[in-house]
């Protein structure tokens, strides 16, 4: 009797077990082809695009007028920024996707800023003319290793679940056309990448290198980087624990990383300094902030003085916020009046005691150097005539600021308003040209407290 | 002696008394703490300074306790009109004038506030008529707790939204919650970079969720709750500090996988992590 209740029993927990693992089992098949769809989709559009691109850039090397030539070169640019969100959405283990997509965003680049200029006044010179021919090769190659890429996984069936799995255990040796594939179009476009004939200023994310290049003084030693990072920390402990290091070689610029370890109070300042001159980058010295007794206009003060104490003149504050306890400041230089906003130096301070837990220097010593601010070719009044009739103006100034492409331009600065919204309008001083118009962010409502 | 000393205590208590009615009305006009409130100021003062200067018809947003860009113009029209210097800055004089000019009911504005309710302060109109309750359906939680924090707006970086933030802080935290902080800002300003990069996607959520990019996001720890500190590393690499010197890719060398992150070129290294060009 016993007997016969145990073995039932047994029964139906096999059988429920059995029944359990099926439901997980399809479960994860059905998690797993999900997420291959996904790759799928990805992958296919990807190919699509590529020859929706070469297709139309194709076509703009037949156009002449402006008026079908900027529509279509706009309409290159959004199939790239496409193309572009598709390679994204590919497993990046697999294979590293760089160069194609540095690719597409030089296309994105050239056409961006070849569709909105004016073309009846600038036409096309015959250099861009050249890179809008290899543009179209090029597109077309890519399209040529994609549709084989294509083919094969369609005939073959292949999936990327596989080769992603097989590669996460470590067996490479599963099917690789996927993978081989991919890696022809990814040499192919890194062949082109440095002998294309495109103008420097069209690669953005290069220009952003500029690496310090503008910074005066000799190389410091390790020791000299101490000794400026201590002149930083204020420390009066004796307990003190210091380290420094020099970059790795991948670094663009050369610098050291000091860190001072305070044991009596337990806290950290790091900080790194350029070799060249041994000018402070960023340091860090965070801690809990659990208080507020002074200020933003106190912290204001303190920055000011800090600043002035580590020979930063001229500058000026330029936008100040409280987040609970600490605040932030962002200085800019200001030179006979006129705001260099590249040059930005940015003071964060703890609010419980006056102290600076943070500085970064990055942006200021990229672009900081001696300048010619030039006289404006148009007055105020001129270029405030250029402003939409419909904001309020408010207030008014002189700015240097670096535009679209990339170049420092002078400009006049205008605040304006429209109904509740405030926007920032900058008018070249030589030209009139509307350079930059921003609507500035007014604080958001914590959302926590609109549940 | 005894006799003497409750005279005293009367005498004590008395004199209390007088000198706390007698400070009354003075605590009205001075009702703002000492502070020189500036924008981008937050709190209890920015609430009495909006509310102020919404009851005499100067500012028309809402009472949220940060000072954003509404109230600059607000009081910079109000100063003008006051013949005070005009720059923004609520300094003695300026808070001084704005008090003698105009009411402020502190318990009404904060009880609006706690509760959560939509409400003006203009003069002139009865301040039954300006709130609107919360719906029926929130309006009792509301009530029940407390607000997290007395303000109900933030100051953010900028063009980055409250839950960008978060879901930054929850990519670094799920990858570097050991770190030092150091490091966590390095993580941070690594998504950041990847965000400028060509060879990226060009948004936020676009770098986090890249299939492969992230272990924390392929293993589920992203969805830990992140602390505030990772928070606030993220706003500091958002704010422009960039302590991993401008690099794309990190790993650690203990856990990585995949051979090929080896043949980068390294910059530096910060805790665990590698940080590489």
């Amino acid at each position: 009797m016993i007997r016969n209740i145990v073995i039932a029993l047994l029964v139906v927990v096999v059988a429920g077990t059995a029944f359990w693992g099926y439901q997980e089992h399809k479960e994860k098949n059905a998690v797993l082809i999900n997420a291959e769809n996904t790759y799928q989709r990805a992958f296919h559009d990807l190919s699509y695009q590529v020859d929706l691109l070469h297709d139309k850039v194709g076509s703009t090397l037949a156009m002449n007028s402006r008026y079908s030539l900027s529509p279509a070169l706009t309409d290159v640019w959004r199939i790239t920024s496409e193309a572009q969100s598709d390679v994204g959405q590919l497993p990046l283990t697999l294979l590293p996707f760089n160069k194609t997509e540095e690719f597409l965003s030089k296309i994105a680049d050239f056409s961006y800023k070849t569709a909105v200029r004016d073309l009846e006044k600038e036409p096309l010179d015959d250099k861009e003319y050249a890179t809008l021919q290899s543009l179209y090769t090029q597109a077309g190659d890519i399209q040529g290793e994609l549709r084989k890429v294509q083919y094969l996984v369609l005939k073959n069936n292949l999936r990327w679940m596989d080769v992603e799995m097989a590669l996460a255990s470590g067996k490479e040796n599963s099917d690789n056309t996927i993978i081989d594939g991919l890696k022809t179009v990814e040499k192919k476009v890194s062949g082109y990448g440095e002998t294309n004939e495109m103008n420097p200023t069209f690669t953005s994310a290069q220009q952003r290198d500029e690496n310090f290049k503008n910074l005066q003084g000799e190389t410091i030693t390790k020791e000299e980087a101490i000794a400026t990072a201590k002149n930083y920390a204020h420390s009066k402990s004796k307990n003190l624990k210091v380290n420094v290091e020099e970059n790795g070689k991948g670094s663009d610029y050369g610098f050291y990383s000091v860190s001072i370890l305070d044991k009596d109070s337990d806290t950290e300042l790091n900080m790194d300094l350029t070799k060249k001159g041994g000018y402070p980058i960023w340091y860090i010295n965070n801690r809990d902030v659990n208080k507020t007794n002074i200020d933003l206009n106190q912290a204001h003060t303190k920055a000011e003085a800090f600043l002035k104490e580590h020979d930063f003149s001229s500058l000026e504050l330029f936008e100040s916020a409280q987040y609970d306890n600490i605040a932030l400041l962002n200085f800019v230089t200001s030179e006979n009046g006129v705001k260099i906003y590249p040059d930005s130096v940015k003071v964060k301070i703890a609010l419980d005691d006056g102290s600076v837990i943070g500085f970064s220097a990055d942006e200021y010593l990229k672009s900081h150097k001696t300048r010619e601010v030039g006289n404006p070719n148009i007055s105020e009044k001129e270029a405030k005539d250029k402003i939409n009739s419909n904001v309020k103006i408010m207030e008014e100034g002189k700015a240097l600021i670096t535009n679209d492409i990339g170049e420092e331009v002078l400009c006049y600065e205008f605040l304006g308003t429209i109904k509740d919204d405030t926007y920032r309008i900058f008018i070249n001083a030589d030209t009139g040209q509307e350079e930059k118009v921003e609507k500035l962010k007014n604080s958001e409502p914590v959302y926590e407290n609109l549940i | 002696m005894k006799g003497i000393s409750s005279k005293w205590k009367w005498l004590l208590l008395f004199s209390c008394i007088t000198i706390c009615f007698g400070i009354y009305p003075e605590t009205r006009t001075n009702a703002f703490s000492s502070q020189i409130i500036q924008k981008g100021a937050v709190g209890d003062d920015v609430i009495e300074l909006q509310a102020r200067l919404q009851n005499i018809g100067y500012y028309k947003g809402k009472i949220d306790g940060a000072y954003g860009w509404g109230t600059y113009w607000a009081l910079r029209n109000f100063q003008q009109d006051f013949g005070l210097p005009i720059d923004g800055l609520a300094g003695t004089t300026t808070k001084q004038k704005l008090a003698n000019a105009s009411n402020f009911n502190k318990a009404w504005i904060h009880e609006q506030i706690n509760k959560g309710n939509e409400f003006t302060y203009f003069g002139g109109v009865p301040i039954e008529k300006q709130v609107k309750a919360k719906g029926n359906g929130t309006g009792g939680t509301a009530t029940g707790k407390a607000p997290s924090k007395p303000t109900t707006s933030a100051n953010l970086p900028g063009g980055y939204s409250q839950n960008d933030i978060q879901l930054m802080a929850n990519a670094v935290y799920g990858e570097a919650r050991g770190e030092p902080y150091t490091g966590q800002v390095a993580v941070a300003a690594v998504i950041l970079n990847r965000v400028e990069s060509a060879a990226f996607p060009n948004t936020i959520s676009g770098v986090i969720f890249e299939p492969g990019a992230f272990t924390a996001v392929a293993d589920g720890q992203i969805w830990l709750t992140p602390n505030e500190r990772a928070k606030e590393a993220v706003v500091d690499a958002i704010n422009g500090w960039d302590p991993s010197g401008n690099a794309e890719y990190y790993f650690n060398p203990d856990t990585a996988t995949s051979k090929w992150i080896w043949s980068r070129e390294q910059i530096k290294r910060i805790g665990k992590h590698i940080f590489c060009k």
